[in-house]
């Protein structure tokens, strides 16, 4: 082996953590994240707009709720808002607004900026609540029930279809079990 | 025109490109000159061929023709006649076709003006890059077809994405491409070269200006797709290190590299391999980017429909083009290390140094990216690496570069003496000192590093300037060689802009207001009035717009518009923000959301940010540089030039 095959050598590691890449981008639709079914994680935070006031995961018992991890850094949050908007206006549920490792002045001027639809906003400066919740991409939505369990993650956008076939069936079949 | 004709467009064109990828090469390793002499005509032809399938999507997009997929969904019969131009390239398959009619466009460029080319080597070069169009043309043809029709037809589209209805993204789209796949025609020129077994100077010198070409364009891209980040999503950010905009950055990074490396191999020799690894590398980051583009390998950002399928086949194509050219250079690559040594005091050391860092930058920038990848694919956990690694790399990284840059134009080739260029250099350091104080002086709020990187910013453009002043005291004719005058507005932009990026990051000012109709604010020297707003009709929306009075010293200086849109199809709403420009700082206005049911008081964001033209003109700059040094007489004549032949025998010898 000579020094000119080191290029050759790297490239094929990189082809072959490519190849692992597109298996997870697969499996991304077909396996559930490992929170599927389990409690929600804990937490305890801020309100982005009000530091004083404090919300945990046990005031949000009983009622359905979506937590959107977002950023004013995330450019995807920013093409992915208008369906949260409108899920949040439709009013069928209660839609957390999760701000991760963002600066509060930037969190805010996003929000001037692109509207704010969300009925709360927590924020999570340090992204601590954002790794229990293992986040990695911005922006990630997690559906909890009203029992506390994560019942559906969206990795990356939430698009018209996810909520249409996703998230409303579900709400619905929660609302429908409390009756 | 119907779009089936476009489908029977682009086989044919795949047709050509075969013709293109066999003959030739083939010709080449059999001596047969008639093979050879298909090249100019099948890149021609293909060319043509291309352009008449793009031609036909484009008038699908004109006129409306809602009975094809892709025009259903990224149109609307609203969208403005702009608009509907740049639609065609709005989402993955328009623009994959784009994409192959740029590649297209070079081909049958390289055709043109190569004709002084051995005839071998030429053959190669056009072979290859018919080879890489064969493996887009499938591509599309097999995976994006943008020509598929929708039974029965949509009545009605649903509409560019209003984030996309925007001039800036008009241009940059092209202008991006220009340069991604202007890197294949180096590359081909490199593959060619180790085919033939003959890497020397002259190769290097015959790819140049293609090289500046495609330099001068990934540069304007890059900063076009910057400044429609800044104004369309930003809220005054510029930059944000997502996976996509990394995508671009780094080929330009190493294209850079390049540039610089091939400046050595062509005066001096040496640097062979290199030159010829950075050839190929250059291109293969552009390959690596439209896959982890649109592959959705990475949780995507630019949200490109990401499929599976389309991931295996760029991943396969990659590894067939990098794999194989990559191959070819461990087999073919020369044993021996050519050119001449060099001291440390030379330009080769600095030129070294300009190399390493670029790569060094490359690679942080495909680690940073690729990161989250590898620790997810090694089930360690899920990680986020965000802007705080990237700018902390990049600012120290920054710094040998920026120091080496001056010492490295004063420098002579070989061999030089400390104190020669340390006399020359006095000068600009003085400059450099002069102007980091000046900024402590003049700006309060101005943090070290950015004085640091203001002073940087003058050491660069200073020194270019006095080296320029050198060269013109030098020859006395005022008739100056081109490559100066490329090299110094090309340092000249790195300057402007790294004195932009410096007070741009430190000084600017925000804020975030509750306003009703008669507010005002002041801030920075500013009053902004907000005199309400208005409902305006535009061609698709509806927006509330408000209006601004912005004075300084009691006199009006502006008036901004900036509006808040409701899309009429897709419910979607923007913020449009208004900008007063200007050479020194920039006065940006966006309406925020209404705070009441009346619509009286809304909340407005007021910028205020000192010098961020100064980021793009840095780049405009460094384009022109780019262009100047691909028009470069000393590359077109026909016989081989003298002195860089001579050169490089010395260097054997």
């Amino acid at each position: 082996m000579n020094s000119r095959t080191l290029p050759l050598i790297a490239f094929a590691l990189l082809i072959a953590l490519l190849m692992v890449g597109l298996k997870i981008a697969d499996r991304k639709e077909l396996i559930p994240s490992p929170l599927i079914n389990k409690p929600v994680p804990a937490f305890d935070l801020p309100v982005l707009g009000n530091p004083q006031q404090r919300l945990s995961n046990e005031s949000m018992l009983g009622k359905p709720y979506l937590v959107n991890f977002w950023a004013s850094w995330c450019v995807t949050c920013a093409v992915e808002h208008p369906v949260v908007t409108a899920l949040a206006n439709a009013n069928k549920l209660t839609v957390l607004g999760m701000n991760f490792r963002d600066e509060r002045d930037d969190a805010m001027a996003w929000l001037n900026k692109h509207g704010d639809p969300y009925d709360i906003i927590l924020r999570d400066a340090d992204g601590r609540i954002s790794i229990d919740f293992g986040v990695y991409a911005a922006p990630e939505s997690f559906l909890v029930d009203p029992e506390g369990i994560i019942v559906f993650k969206q990795t990356g956008a939430l698009t018209p279809e996810i909520v249409q076939n996703e998230i409303l069936p579900r709400v619905a079949a929660m609302q429908g079990g409390q009756k | 025109m119907t779009v089936e004709l476009g489908q029977i467009t682009l086989l044919a064109a795949l047709l050509c490109a075969l013709c293109l990828g066999m003959f030739p090469l083939a010709g080449a390793a059999f001596g047969n000159r008639r093979l050879m002499s298909v090249a100019s005509s099948a890149a021609l032809l293909q060319c043509f061929l291309v352009a008449l399938a793009f031609i036909i999507l484009t008038s699908a997009f004109i006129n409306q023709d809602f009975s094809v997929e892709y025009v259903a969904r990224n149109s609307n019969s609203l969208l403005p006649m702009g608009y509907r131009f740049s639609a065609v390239w709005s989402a993955h398959e328009g623009s994959l076709l784009l994409w192959q009619l740029i590649l297209s466009l070079w081909i049958a460029a390289v055709a043109l003006f190569s004709k002084t080319l051995p005839e071998y080597y030429r053959a190669r070069v056009l072979g290859i890059l018919g080879l890489i169009s064969v493996g887009f043309l499938l591509f599309i043809i097999f995976t994006s077809n943008p020509f598929g029709r929708l039974l029965p037809a949509a009545q009605e589209g649903l509409d560019l994405n209003p984030l996309l209805q925007d001039p800036g993204l008009i241009i940059h789209p092209p202008m991006l491409y220009m340069g991604y796949v202007g890197l294949s025609v180096p590359f081909a020129f490199a593959v060619a070269a180790l085919l033939g077994g003959k890497v020397d100077s002259d190769f290097v010198r015959w790819s140049r200006p293609w090289t500046h070409v495609a330099w001068a364009f990934l540069t304007v891209g890059v900063a076009l797709g910057s400044w429609w980040a800044y104004y369309e999503l930003g809220w005054g950010g510029w930059w944000f290190w997502d996976p996509v905009e990394n995508a671009s950055f780094m080929p330009w990074l190493v294209a850079t590299a390049l540039i610089h490396s091939q400046a050595v191999t062509e005066k001096r020799g040496a640097f062979g391999n290199w030159t010829l690894l950075l050839a190929i590398s250059a291109f293969s980051l552009s390959l690596l980017g439209t896959f982890l583009v649109r592959s959705g390998v990475l949780t995507s950002v630019h949200a490109f429909a990401s499929d599976p399928t389309r991931g295996v086949f760029i991943l396969v194509y990659l590894g067939v083009v990098v794999g194989g050219s990559l191959t070819l250079f461990a087999i073919k690559a020369p044993k021996m290390i050519q050119g001449g040594g060099f001291t440390g005091a030379s330009r080769e050391t600095m030129l070294l140094t300009n190399n390493l860092v670029l790569t060094v930058m490359a690679a942080m920038v495909l680690l940073g990216t690729l990161y989250p990848l590898l620790i997810d694919a090694l089930n360690l956990g899920k990680i986020s690496v965000g802007p705080p690694y990237f700018g902390l790399l990049f600012s120290w990284l920054l710094v040998p570069l920026v120091v080496a840059l001056p010492i490295g134009m004063f420098s002579h080739w070989k061999q030089d003496k400390l104190n020669r260029i340390a006399g020359k250099l006095r000068w600009p350091l003085v400059v450099a000192i002069l102007f980091g104080v000046l900024t402590l002086i003049l700006e309060r709020e101005v943090s070290w590093i950015s004085a640091i990187g203001v002073a940087g910013g003058a050491w660069v453009i200073g020194g270019s300037l006095f080296y320029l002043g050198q060269v013109i005291g030098q020859n006395k004719a005022l008739k100056l060689p081109a490559n100066v005058i490329a090299m110094t507005l090309a340092h000249i932009g790195l300057g402007i802009f790294l004195v932009g990026l410096s007070l741009t990051s430190s000084i600017s000012t925000e804020k975030h207001l509750r306003m009703v109709a008669g507010d005002q604010f002041e801030g920075a020297g500013y009053v902004f009035e907000f005199l309400g707003t208005t409902v305006v009709n535009g061609p698709n929306y509806i927006a509330d717009q408000g209006e601004f009075v912005i004075s300084k010293d009691g006199q009006e200086i502006a008036r901004l518009f900036p509006q808040k849109r409701s899309y009429a199809q897709g419910g979607n709403s923007m913020t449009e923000a208004a900008i007063d420009p200007g050479f020194t700082r920039d006065l940006y206005v966006s309406l925020g959301e209404p705070l009441d049911d009346q619509g009286v008081a809304w909340a407005v964001a007021i910028y205020h940010k000192p010098f961020i033209r100064w980021v793009w003109l840095g780049a405009l700059f460094m384009m022109t540089g780019g262009l100047v040094a691909a028009g470069d007489k000393r590359y077109r004549r026909k016989k081989v030039a003298a002195p860089s032949v001579n050169a490089t025998r010395t260097a054997k010898a």
